[in-house]
């Protein structure tokens, strides 16, 4: 846009908040940037207000206060169907009294489009997704899958700047989900689609976006790259959320600049990255990933703290070695080693000595 | 389970093939099934399949002719109606016999109205000629007894006429005795004797439980036995009882006064003359009869074929008609205002929905006809309505409108009663579309009005259907409410029939109205079937 300037974003919430009942916020102060070709994921718990958003996106639900702008345009009061979005439902929506080609022409036709030029459309976006010899069947008379894909090229048909996709592979197999997360982000990408995904799924979000929004309680709790966000979480709510991660508490002693010193529950002294944490003497929830803990001497660094654990069960998963480990009182600690040749397996009831780098142990909230 | 050598055909467990096996389990699961819905079965075979059978037997079920003139029919077998004659002495003999015995029986008047839908007229005559068929066969009775009063004594008829054994077992036997049997010869001497006996004695067993053997007989056996005498019955070798007063009798006959039958019948009533009526007799005399079925569809069976009825008593097929386009604009005006109201329960928040719902259901537990006489009340013209247009001043005192015991009134009433029929199978079905259809449509570019008539109304489609086949099929057999407030041009093809079951007791007429109404229907169905596909009918 001409005046994009003024505004870096393609797709900008600017302070919205949204209320259906009056009474409680389920958005809540929601500020949001989206790139013109950008792929955002909005990741979150059922509840947290991501359909929300992306209905006050679409139009379908009007924000309580703030501005919703397009292309440097608020769209506040814009109906739907002039906003030019296309959108992915979870149900698919496909109109099932409409053939496969009707439901593609349907946007065409509504936009006067001449017949002729309709036809190579529709017949160039179900090529897009390899259902060209599906044109003349009902919707009822195709799997889970291939409704999905006449789904995402229905919304694609009319050539929108930005789609929606509201959970759409909720319905489908692992299998054909981790296809489909694929064949999605090729498209998105090959045409040079604004996308905003939304999903509680954290694999999806990690594996198909550009960026992702963490949701919970009606406000972004990190907004990065997937390998931030996995290796940099923010706070402890997105720790948990992303991932598998280690929990252990206790106070911060001391602050060291870059690094600080913390006493776990138990007693034992660690080293870790401050992160969300200020001054000494705050309670902590200290974070680490089970594959950035090492308990083979030979690799833990010089002069690191190590703490001792118990092995309490070993499981062989093949690439991957999967320890459970008693840790300062923490039975659910999980340890994640590759299946190398000289990696040590472990016996349950061993004890041995645990050890990170301290930047990989991140000081987070309590 | 089998293995793979073995030929023949599987088995199961026990050694029985496996086909048997699995057929005896269905069949049992069958049985047990169709057990638990006995009850209802027999329950609609008796309340619904047994009424609409007998109504389609009834409407062309035509027995009381044949059955009340027998003879009669008979001997009118060889007289054409396009002979332009009255029929022959033998015809009028035959109906005397049947009029006498049917007037003992009191069902000639009966009769005589069952032919008066078709000719009038001939309930009159009947029951006049049913009074004087009596005295025409008391002048023979007469006859025989100044011959000889024996002719009087039931006593010597039954010993004459009855099985020995049987005589000998009734007399003295108390009430009706001992069931009547005829002596076979004279059977064989005195036919037409006999078999009038044989009616009398029956008759006087079962109907009136008194004995024969102590009965005079009815006139009628009189004048039999003078059309045997004077017919040369074989009675000169005759020996038996009685075989003396007979013979005196034989030799007696020829001097007896005896008009003909037909002299006779013409004297109680000129209209026996008329070939019209015979006619009508003879068209009506079948078994079964097309009458009733051309009547409802105001034509007549005639003795000179099928006639069209003149306009001005040709009122069923008007009534045909007029049930069903005014059936159809009532169902149409239900649809036009049952669809808004569909729409807003199915898409208003919950709360509101049900209480929408609620008074849609309202009417149910209102009784109808307190519904209907609120329209009286609402429509008449003095009525509420128009009592509100005169004092707004948009009407003048003179010109108030004509809403009730009319055409307007039946639909306005009837579009009122049977809006729940259309909003709740609408609703049923629109509830069922999902809203993200109507967001997916917005979404793709469409306005509001292009996504209600491409997307959300084809999908109400089957609710429309189910609303209609239901609204439609109440209203053609409407009864109740256009006989309130339809006053003469606004009542349905129902009303006519429930006046011929209840007034005019013509229920033939009715069966058959009734008929064309069921076969209206399904006619009806069969095309919607045909143009929407019945398959989209949904009622949820
Ligand atoms: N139409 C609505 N009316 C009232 N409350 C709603 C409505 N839609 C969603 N909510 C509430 O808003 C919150 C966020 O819902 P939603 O945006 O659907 O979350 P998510 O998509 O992340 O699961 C939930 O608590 C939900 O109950
Ligand atoms: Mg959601």
């Amino acid at each position: 846009m001409a005046n994009s300037d003024t505004n870096d974003g393609f797709v900008v919430f600017d302070r919205v908040q949204k209320s259906y009942d009056g009474e409680n916020l389920v958005v809540k102060d929601l500020n949001l940037s989206i790139g013109r070709g950008e792929f955002l994921t909005m990741l979150g718990p059922s509840g947290s207000g991501k359909t929300t958003c992306l209905m006050m996106l679409a139009g379908f639900e009007t924000a309580t206060h703030g501005d919703i702008l397009l292309g440097g345009q608020p769209i506040n009061n814009i109906p739907p169907h002039k906003r030019g979005i296309g959108m992915v439902f979870q149900n698919y929506a496909l109109f099932p009294h409409m053939t496969v080609g009707e439901n593609l022409s349907f946007p065409l036709e509504v936009r006067k489009i001449a017949k002729s030029d309709r036809e190579a459309k529709v017949k160039r976006a179900l090529d897009m997704v390899q259902m060209g010899s599906f044109i003349n069947r009902r919707p009822a008379q195709l799997s889970g899958g291939q409704q999905q894909r006449i789904a995402l090229a229905r919304a694609l048909v009319f050539e929108p700047e930005l789609v929606l996709m509201d959970e759409p592979l909720g319905a489908l197999d692992k299998q054909l989900r981790e296809h489909m997360q694929f064949e999605i982000t090729r498209l998105a990408h090959d045409l040079g689609i604004t996308t905003v995904y939304v999903t509680h799924d954290q694999t999806e979000a990690l594996t198909m976006s550009d960026r992702v929004a963490v949701f919970d309680d009606g406000r972004i709790q990190q907004l990065d790259p997937p390998d931030v966000l996995y290796e940099e979480p923010k706070n402890s709510f997105v720790a948990q959320f992303i991932g598998e991660n280690n929990t252990l508490e206790g106070v911060v002693k001391e602050m060291r600049g870059d690094v600080c010193t913390v006493e776990l529950d138990g007693g034992e002294i660690i080293d870790a990255k401050p992160v969300n944490v200020a001054e000494a003497g705050q309670r902590t929830k200290v974070s680490i990933r089970p594959e950035r803990v090492e308990y083979n001497k030979e690799r833990l660094q010089e002069g690191a703290h190590t703490l001792k654990a118990e092995v309490l069960e070993f499981i062989y998963m093949g690439d991957i070695f999967r320890t459970r480990l008693r840790v300062a009182g923490n039975e659910e600690f999980v340890i994640k080693t590759r299946n190398a040749p000289d990696q040590v397996k472990l016996q349950r009831g061993q004890q041995i000595e645990i050890g990170w780098l301290p930047g990989d142990c991140r000081a987070l909230d309590a | 389970m089998s293995d793979a050598t073995q030929n023949g055909p599987m088995l199961a467990a026990d050694g029985r093939p496996l086909k048997a096996s699995l057929r005896r389990a269905l069949r049992r699961q069958k049985m047990r099934a169709l057990m638990l819905i006995a009850p209802l079965l027999i329950f609609i075979l008796i309340t619904f399949i047994a009424p609409i059978a007998d109504m389609l037997f009834r409407s062309v079920e035509n027995n009381i002719v044949s059955d009340t003139l027998p003879r009669t029919v008979e001997a009118l077998d060889d007289w054409e109606y396009a002979s332009g004659e009255t029929p022959g002495e033998p015809v009028f003999d035959a109906m005397f016999v049947d009029l006498f015995i049917a007037a003992e029986r009191k069902e000639h008047t009966r009769l005589g109205s069952r032919l008066n839908y078709q000719e009038t007229g001939i309930s009159s005559l009947f029951r006049q000629t049913g009074r004087d068929v009596e005295d025409m066969a008391e002048v023979y009775e007469d006859q025989f007894d100044a011959l000889n009063e024996i002719w009087r004594d039931g006593a010597f008829w039954a010993e004459l006429m009855g099985d020995p054994d049987w005589f000998a077992e009734a007399q003295g036997a108390e009430d009706a005795g001992p069931r009547f049997r005829i002596n076979d010869e004279m059977e064989d001497r005195l036919p037409r004797t006999a078999e009038a006996y044989r009616v009398f004695a029956r008759f006087t067993q079962n109907e009136d439980e008194d004995n024969p053997a102590s009965e005079r007989p009815w006139p009628l056996v009189h004048a039999m036995l003078y059309a045997d005498l004077t017919d040369g019955a074989a009675i000169d070798a005759y020996t038996g009882f009685g075989a003396e007063e007979l013979t005196a009798a034989k030799e007696a006959v020829p001097g007896f006064e005896a008009p003909t039958y037909r002299e006779a019948f013409l004297e109680v009533d000129e209209d026996w003359a008329s070939v019209e009526m015979w006619g009508t007799i003879k068209a009506y005399s079948g078994e079964f009869t097309s009458g009733y079925f051309l009547n409802a569809v105001d034509r007549e069976l005639t003795p000179h074929g099928i006639e069209t009825l003149p306009s001005d008593q040709s009122v069923y097929l008007k009534l045909f008609w007029r049930t069903i386009w005014m059936s159809l604009t009532i169902t149409f005006m239900t649809i036009l205002l049952g669809y808004p109201v569909a729409y807003l329960l199915a898409n208003l928040p919950m709360r509101k929905s049900s209480l929408l719902m609620i008074l849609v259901l309202l009417p149910f537990w209102t009784s109808l006809l307190v519904r209907t006489s609120a329209w009286k009340v609402l429509l008449q013209q003095q009525g509420v309505i128009n009592d509100i247009l005169v004092w707004a001043g948009i009407l003048s005192d003179s010109g108030r409108l004509v809403m009730i015991n009319n055409q307007l009134g039946t639909i306005i009433a009837m579009t009122h009663i049977l809006l729940p029929f259309m909003i709740l199978p609408l609703y049923s079905v629109m509830a069922t579309i999902p809203p993200s259809f109507v967001r997916a449509s917005k979404s793709l570019g469409a306005t509001n009005w292009t996504t209600f008539w491409r997307v959300y109304f084809p999908q109400s489609v089957p609710g429309i259907g189910a609303g209609s086949i239901l609204v439609f099929i109440l209203a053609i057999g409407y009864y109740i409410t256009p006989a309130l407030v339809g006053g003469t041009d606004g009542i349905f093809i129902s009303n006519r029939i429930a006046y011929h079951i209840s007034s005019s007791l013509n229920w033939g007429l009715a069966a058959a109205l009734g008929s064309i109404l069921l076969a209206a229907v399904l006619v009806l169905y069969w095309a919607y079937d045909r143009i929407v596909g019945i398959d989209n009918v949904k009622l949820g």
